[in-house]
């Protein structure tokens, strides 16, 4: 799993039967401290997390099938799976 | 999922069976600006892409299951989505779609 800051949205009409009804959020992976590391990514929204929010992403199939509780979503890969509250480093928050 | 934008096609004769059918587009990684990032890769497609539009690509072994002629294939991407629009606060976002130079 990552930690990643959700810095929007993506709309799509047309698309593959499995990611029909999810939200496609943009996600920006952050390290422990909070700050942008690496590319954004697409993950699909298992928690009605919204834009700001400091989100757990996993980034494996069967997870992802496990998180969205839909077996058959078997293209499905990347999955925001939480919403995080802190981020405790060494003392630090 | 990653964004990307259709750059071109890929035309192959010779190929697997399983591979039979399927549309093979060039994908140009972008991130969520508009910026390309990385190398181009060929992705089939199911989402009824074409060349200019923004779409959403899958890549792994996920992407080989999204095959219509069955789930084990070799392919690593698949280009899942047309992305109508992307919404990012105060970051300009990429076009859906991408005119072509010297096209009305």
């Amino acid at each position: 799993m990552i930690v990643a800051r959700v810095l929007g949205n993506v709309v799509s009409t047309e698309k593959h039967p499995h990611y029909r009804g999810y939200k496609i959020l943009v996600v920006q992976p952050v390290d422990p401290a909070g700050a942008p590391k690496g590319k954004s990514i697409l993950a699909l929204d298992g928690v009605q997390a919204g834009v700001g929010d400091l989100v757990l992403v996993v980034d494996e199939g069967g997870s992802a099938r496990s998180v969205l509780d839909d077996e058959g979503a078997m293209t499905v890969r990347t999955v925001v799976c939480g919403i995080v509250d802190r981020v405790d480093v060494e003392g630090k928050a | 999922m990653k964004l990307g934008r259709v750059i071109g096609t890929v035309v192959s004769t010779q190929k697997l069976e399983s591979l039979e059918g399927l549309k093979l587009l060039l994908v140009q990684p972008l991130d969520e600006t508009g910026k390309p990032t990385g190398a181009a890769l060929v992705a089939f497609d199911v989402a009824r892409a074409g060349e200019g539009d923004l779409v959403f690509y899958e890549a792994g072994k996920e992407a080989a299951q999204a095959n219509p002629n069955g789930w084990f294939n070799p392919a690593d991407a698949a280009i899942i989505g047309i992305v109508d629009a992307v919404n990012v606060e105060g970051r300009s976002a990429p076009a859906p779609k991408e005119k072509k130079a010297g096209s009305a």
